[in-house]
This record gives C-alpha cells, structure tokens and sequence, in this order.
C-alpha cells in the first residue's frame, strides 16, 4: 500500500513537497509535522537557529534519514524515482579532506549515480569534471591533493560536484559558511546562474543578513516552519523574532540598520 | 620437493598473502576511522570458529568462513548497537563486544574441547612456521593448503576492490553523498567487514589475531604516508606487506625467533620509516619545511616592515639594517641570516652604502601577499 502511494505522482508542480514529516532521534524529535512547499525555479533558503532542525531537513528529504511520519515528493515523485534529478552538497566539515585524492576525482564523484554499480568513469566523465571545475573557477587545481586546498576552494570543489550532476534541484548544506567573500561572491553568482537556467535551489543557509539579497524564497525553520514564501513576505520581524526567540534581540537591531540602509546589500 | 610445497617459500608466500589480503581491506578501513574495527573481529572469529566446530564436529569446513563472516558481521552490529545509546562512546563500544565473544569462546574450548589444537600463542601469532605442512593435490602437484586458501582469500579480497574500488572510494569519503546517488554505504561497509572476518578466519591458523592486525593496520598507515592517491595507497600497502614477511621470514630464521612476530615487527619497521623519511608527510620532511617556511616568514616579517616605511619621513630611521636590531630586536646571527635570504631571492637591495634596506618589485609583492590578499585573486 505504502509502496504503491510512493509510485504515485503526487503535487507535480511543486518542486519540494514535504507534508507532515516529522523527525526524531532517539524517540526527541528534531522535525515536528513539517508542511513544506517549494515551487520550481527558485532560490530558497532555509534559515533559523543552531539546532533547528535545518540539516536533518534536507537529509530526510533525501532519505538518508528515515521520518517517524510524513511524505516527501520532488517533481511529484518519490526521491527514489528522482534521484538522477537531484543534487547534494554535504557540509563541508561532514568529510576528511585528507582523503587521498584529487579535486578532479571528488568532482567526477558526482557522476557515479548516472554511471550507476561497477562502471567505471572514463574520460568522457573526467571532461565533464573538469568541465564543472572551470565553472567554479578551480580548473587549476584539478589535480591538487584535496588537503591542500582552502576552505573556500574546497567548498568549491563541492558545487562542482553537485554541477557535474546537471541535475534540476540542488540541495546544499550551508554551502557559504567559513569561506571568504570571494568564494561566497563567486558561488552566489553560479546559485543565480542556476536559477536563470530554471533550476530549484534549496541552501541551509546560517547569515541571515545576506538572506533578502541573495534569496527569492525563504524557509524559517525552528523545529516547526514558522513561515514560508517569498522572501519579501516572510523576512519580517515578528517572523524572526518567532524562529529565533531571544537571540532576535541581538539581531534585532543589526537587522533594522541593515533594512533602512538596503542599498548596502547591492555592494556585496 | 617441488615449491609450492618447500617450506621456506610457502611460509613467506602465506605471510604475503595474508598481508596483501589485509592491507587490501585495510587501507579502507584505515581512511574510514574503522581500523580497530579489524582488531575486534580477529578476536571474536574464533567464537565463530568454536562454534562451528562445536556443531560440525571437524576441523577443515566451508562452515568456518560462514560462521566467521557472521560473527564478523555481529561484532560490529553489536558495536554499533551499543553505540546508539548515546552514553558509550565507539572506541569502549568496540572494547565491550570483542572481550565478552572472544571470553565466551575461550570458556567453551575449556569446556567442550580441551584437546583441540588452539593455544594462546597461536591465538596471538598463529604457526605460520607450519603452515607447509599440510599439503592437497592440484593436478599431479602437492601444494600446501594454506597456500591455496591465502591465495583465493586475496583474490576474492583483489576481485572485490577492483570492482567496487568506485563504490568504496566514494562510500569511505562521503557516505552521505553515497546514500544520496544511491549506493548503499552500509552495504558496502558491511562487505567490507565480511571479507575482513573471512580473511581472518582463513588466515587464522597461519597468523593469529595479533600479526592479523598489524598486517590489516600497518601497511595502510604506512602507505597513507607516503602517497597522496588511493590506488598507489593500496599498492603501496601490498608492497609493503610482501616486503615485511619476506625480510620477516628470513630474519626470523636468522636470528631463531618467532616468524609471525618478526614479520608483525616489520610491518612496524616499514612504518617507522615511513613516518621518518616519507618525502612529503615524514616527520624530517616536515621539520625541513617548517625550518625552511621560518625563513620565508622571518623574510616576509622584513619585506612588510619595509613595505610600510617605504617612502615615509620614517624610512631613513626604519629602514637601516640598524634599526632590525634596534626595533625589530633581532640578533645578529638572525639578522645576518635573514639579510642573506632576501638578498638571495631579490626581495630587497643595499642602497646608500649598504646601511639603507630597500624593497626590489618581488619584495613588494611579497609584502602585499599578506597586507593586501585580495589584490591578487
């Protein structure tokens, strides 16, 4: 029965549609009854506090955790059935850079799902990865061992892997956090590149300040959504004063200078 | 006497057996964080092995590798079990379920089978020294048997890498990228382990749990050392586990001691060479680059202190090599070393009788590098 359900399309205009999921860990739960829906082409970010639940979101919607309840569809269908149209990108820390390899081969990892069990990448795949390296501007460093490289190209290395994919939604785990402002800069510029191609992006992201000028759409995460839509919509004060509860008082008055003084956002 | 049977090249071509069949393995669970893992499982086989004896009454049967896989794959279900407590950490998880399997099969030897050939020492080193004398008939020839099993362990263990060498490269790096794109990491994982118990119970009678170890660990962490790929990792390993039993074999004879020890023993050798002398991570490599980035930061200290006096009403005063010794206070020995270095390199010149220091273009860019990174990217 429940097989069957997932073999069903279900919400095909939706990019992301998460419903009543919830999540624990330990019998905690982490993820209360989750109602989530993302439309297609948008750059969306999932905000909120340390401990909100953020992570563990993106990894049940691609299963890599099992939900207590609730569904996930993409494009109308089960991850499973999705899974060649999806992108991930870890966190950064989540892996050992003294791994004994090179950026060519981490990016080309990401070519393994299409090549599937037992075959081999050739050189049709390391063209390709070398390819993505050059859209993060790190073809230099293809052969580089991968604990040579800063924090910022290996992040970039990551997006490279998750271009190689060509997949149609991208999944990226704070995708921006400790790298210098170039690496972000650059890395913002291939995000909104993805979405003018028509691509779902769909980015835990940790600063807020930089949400209403990167972000079209916005996620506010605190074990429950607290709120959903475009950004314009959702970035208000009692939103955020609701997901973050008494840390908003500190951001509180970073957030208003920053909002009557909006043009500095067109600097970064 | 032909050789697949003659002692000498029987001991050393099982010992190379086992320990490419190990390092094999090994070099996987070394990256992945898992090595003692091995340790665990070379100890618990031989409840594995106990009890399959116990059950089919005989020593030579296709249920050890069975019950070893098993209890291979129990040991570290059991570990991982304990683990999700949240209140026993992994390290005193893997403490916890190996001692408890190992001790029952230790009683139920005691119990039931008093008079079967294992011992502490062969539980530890095994009877590699032995392990001609047991021979099958392949085709008119008589061939050791430990040979025959080693050599089908290792190319199951050879078959299995080579294969799936994409699966597990991308499962040991990023297993949650792994379950993402479909491959099952736990899967993988779990083979992985399989194939240890396997190679553990085969090997048993040859190396023990001890040699068993130090060939699964210690091949690996010396190849880590020394290569920056993961296939010459692997290679390197085999290598290195051939050359240990080989130099093994022959210095045990030598000096009439232990042969599984002597071969554990250079398992060890290899590694502290390794550690010392490899060209990149070796402890005298590094000390030779940290000596030498010493120099360049010293330099680099100079060009930047040059760099903002430069054409400044101070520079007279700041930029005289007195005043290296005078502000900077270093010694004479450091300024003379430091003067001679950025000379050397064309990152300042001597003007106005040599007492005035001045940046040459390379010098300014050295400074910039660290004052201003953004202005080169």
């Amino acid at each position: 029965m429940a097989d069957k359900l997932n073999k069903q399309t279900h919400e095909p205009d939706l990019a992301l549609h998460v419903e009543d999921l919830t999540v624990s860990y330990a019998s905690k739960p982490v993820l209360w009854d989750i109602d989530l829906n993302i439309p297609p082409g948008v750059l969306a970010a999932i905000v909120g506090p340390n401990g909100a639940g953020k992570s563990t979101l993106i990894k049940t919607v691609l299963g890599l955790i099992k939900p207590t309840a609730g569904h996930v569809y993409i494009h109308g269908k089960s991850y499973k059935q999705q899974m060649s149209q999806v992108a991930y990108v870890p966190q950064r820390n989540s892996v050992d850079w003294d791994f004994p390899t090179t950026s060519l081969d981490i990016v080309t990892m990401g070519l393994y799902g299409k090549l599937g069990w037992l075959k081999r990448p050739g050189k049709k795949e390391k063209k390709q990865a070398m390819h993505a390296l050059e859209q993060v501007a790190m073809e230099s460093f293809a052969h580089r061992q991968i604990s040579q490289l800063s924090g910022g190209q290996q992040q970039r290395v990551f997006l490279a892997r998750a271009l190689v994919q060509e997949a149609n939604i991208y999944f990226m785990d704070e995708p921006m956090a400790g790298v210098d402002a170039t690496t972000e800069r650059a890395i913002i510029n291939i995000l909104k590149e993805l979405r003018s191609q028509g691509k779902t992006l769909i980015i835990v992201h940790h600063d807020l300040q930089t949400v209403q000028n990167y972000f079209d759409w916005m996620v506010l995460l605190n074990v429950r959504i607290l709120a959903q839509g475009p950004v314009k919509d959702v970035y208000t004060a009692e939103n955020l004063a609701a997901a973050y509860g008494n840390q908003f008082a500190l951001l509180n008055n970073m957030q208003i200078s920053k909002e009557t003084n909006g043009s500095n956002h067109e600097n970064l | 006497m032909n050789l697949l049977s003659q002692p000498d090249f029987v001991i050393i071509a099982v010992g190379a057996l086992v320990g490419i069949a190990s390092s094999l393995l090994g070099s996987f669970l070394v990256l992945r964080k898992n090595s003692m893992l091995a340790d665990a499982i070379s100890h618990s086989i031989l409840l594995g092995i106990v009890l399959v004896f116990l059950i089919t009454k005989n020593q030579f049967s296709p249920f050890f590798i069975l019950g070893a896989a098993l209890i291979g794959v129990l040991t570290v279900f059991l570990t991982e079990l304990i683990v999700k407590t949240g209140r026993v950490k992994n390290d005193a998880a893997i403490g916890l379920v190996y001692p408890f399997l190992f001790a029952i099969a230790v009683v139920l030897i005691n119990v039931f089978a008093r008079n079967v050939h294992i011992d502490t020492d062969a539980v530890l080193l095994g009877e590699i020294g032995f392990s001609w004398i047991n021979t099958v008939q392949i085709a008119g020839f008589s061939v050791a048997k430990a040979l025959v099993s080693m050599f089908l362990v290792t190319l199951l263990n050879l078959v299995f890498v080579v294969l799936f060498y994409k699966e597990l490269k991308l499962a040991t790096f990023d297993p949650g990228l792994a379950a993402a794109l479909g491959f099952s990491p736990s899967f993988i994982f779990y083979s992985l382990l399989s194939l240890t118990s396997v190679t553990a119970v085969v090997a048993f009678d040859a190396v023990g749990a001890v040699l068993l170890v130090s060939f699964i660990i210690v091949p690996p962490s010396a190849a880590y050392l020394l290569t920056d790929k993961l296939w010459k990792m692997l290679f390197y390993g085999a290598i290195i586990s051939l050359g240990s039993s080989l130099l093994g074999y022959m210095s045990a004879v030598a000096l009439n001691v232990s042969i599984g020890g002597m071969m554990a023993s250079f398992t060890g050798i290899f590694f502290i060479l390794a550690f010392l002398f490899s060209p990149k991570y070796g402890l005298l490599a590094q000390e030779i680059r940290r000596k030498s980035l010493e120099e360049e930061n010293t330099a680099r200290t100079l060009t930047v202190h040059l760099y903002n006096h430069e054409n400044k009403e101070t520079s007279d005063e700041e930029c005289r090599i007195e005043a290296l010794d005078s502000h900077l206070r270093w010694s004479k020995e450091k300024i003379d070393k430091v003067l001679s270095y950025s000379l050397d390199k064309g990152l300042i010149r001597k003007e106005l009788n040599n007492s005035l220091l001045q940046l040459t273009t390379k010098g300014r860019v050295y400074a910039q590098e660290v004052l201003e990174p953004w202005s080169n990217i």
